[in-house]
């Protein structure tokens, strides 16, 4: 971090260029996850330190604008402040709540994938199993109970499914967009047999099968748009 | 089949396109005299009168909404730029220019609060106007290549221009993955005995024993 000294004209933008590629804020964290929950198919980790980080922050900016009504400061000042806390609420909100939509999508699938349980927030796994109750409940209430024995489960058509073919899951060969962030060679973005890997430039938006790209969303060199 | 996928389940509202537009920055000149922001987002400012300083766009808009300050129009926004890209756009028949991921979005707002910032504004409309509808037209050819033997397809357009495309582009390339795909349709298949039906619905038949 020697850029305070170094104010060649050159030198310096590399070095800007350099600070925008791994300084990245929580503002563009909450993004990018928001971002990339809307677009994928299925449930992704839940980010409870950036969620925690983000809800910090806006609490304590609440308190700051708070301080800035009682000094009397200047009220467009404030009014930034606020729209500032507002843009962030409702990232947060939309993330949270995608989640949710999600859940209650796919919950009788999460249930049963440790792999996918695992992704939920304590909260979130709480909502979960009450979601699960209910809906097995009212089905069985509604319907299920009225059917001959061999068709009473909420999981199953019959007794003689071998697997549970009631439970929707999320369609992971379905397309999504994605955008990569820096070169990426030799994807295997064709499992038909046939080698035919695709080469990816920073900044270049392609249309893939989630699965193929599943990992390099998971690590974040990926992004969905 | 068809009729169960919710096809507009990921995508993005133009809202939502215009709220992520909205962090992208831009060069103001202020006005006023006002001290360091510490968003959330970043630090932004000092503002002092007539020194430009860069500032998200929402910042910008917010300001300028209330007279405090004038907006430089990105450089990709002037009428010479424009018209070398709308030329460019109808020379080639398959390439795209290189336009900011959220051009349209950041010339919808800048149209609808910053107007009189933009020189020659009208023709700038227009031009962008133009743009659009060469590079859609572009798109909607180049639509017609999709088939089974596409497993990527590259789409360096617009964060507008991909979200429009985006239910056609996901469904159709999915729709070709089933059909090209062996395993998919010899599941749907495998009961020999059975009298051919409509292939889509597998599991249900287990109900007619």
């Amino acid at each position: 971090m020697e850029s305070g000294s170094d104010k060649g004209t050159g030198g310096f933008s590399a070095m800007d260029e350099y600070e925008t590629l791994i300084s990245t804020t929580d503002a563009d964290l909450l993004k990018r996850s928001w971002r990339n929950e809307k677009a994928a198919p299925e449930i992704l980790q839940f980010e409870s330190s950036l969620v925690q980080r983000s809800r910090e922050q806006i609490q304590l900016m609440e308190e700051t604008v708070g301080e800035f009504m009682q000094n009397g400061e200047d009220p467009l000042t404030v009014s930034l402040y606020q729209m500032d806390i507002d843009r962030t609420v409702f990232l947060l909100r939309s993330y949270l709540r995608t989640r949710l939509q999600k859940i209650e999508k796919f919950m009788f699938h999460i249930q049963k994938t440790a792999g996918l349980w695992s992704r939920l927030s304590r909260q979130e796994q709480k909502f979960a199993k009450r979601s699960i109750e209910d809906m097995k409940k009212h089905l069985e209430q509604s319907v299920l109970s009225k059917l001959p024995d061999r068709y009473k489960s909420h999981l199953k058509q019959s007794v003689i499914s071998e697997e549970d073919d009631m439970v929707t899951e999320p369609k992971l060969d379905s397309f999504v967009i994605c955008r990569s962030r820096k070169f990426l060679g030799g994807l295997p973005v064709d499992d038909s047999g046939e080698e035919n890997p695709l080469d990816m430039y920073a900044g270049d938006i392609y249309a893939l099968r989630y699965k193929s790209i599943k990992p390099l969303i998971e690590s974040g060199q990926l992004d969905l748009v | 089949m068809s009729g169960q996928s919710d096809p507009r389940g990921s995508t993005f509202s133009a809202a939502e396109l215009e709220f992520l537009a909205e962090d992208e920055t831009i060069e103001i000149v202020p006005n006023l005299r006002m001290e360091r922001l510490s968003l959330i987002c970043g630090d932004f400012g000092p503002f002092r009168p007539q020194i430009a300083t860069q500032v998200p766009i929402w910042l910008a808009v917010a300001l300028k909404k209330r007279g405090k300050c004038t907006i430089r129009p990105p450089d990709w926004m002037s009428v010479e730029k424009l018209t070398q890209v709308l030329e460019a756009e109808r020379d080639s028949a398959s390439s795209f220019e290189a336009l900011p991921f959220h051009y349209v979005e950041i010339s919808r707002l800048l149209f609808d609060d910053a107007r009189d910032d933009i020189p020659d504004v009208y023709m700038v409309r227009s031009l962008i106007e133009d743009i659009k509808d060469v590079r859609f037209h572009k798109i909607g050819t180049g639509l017609e290549k999709l088939s089974s033997r596409t497993y990527a397809m590259k789409l360096n357009l617009s964060a507008m221009e991909v979200n429009v495309i985006r239910p056609f582009v996901t469904g159709g390339l999915e729709t070709f993955y089933k059909l090209g795909n062996p395993e998919l349709i010899q599941e749907s298949e495998r009961p020999e005995h059975r009298r051919p039906q409509p292939a889509d619905r597998g599991p249900r038949r287990e109900l007619r024993r």
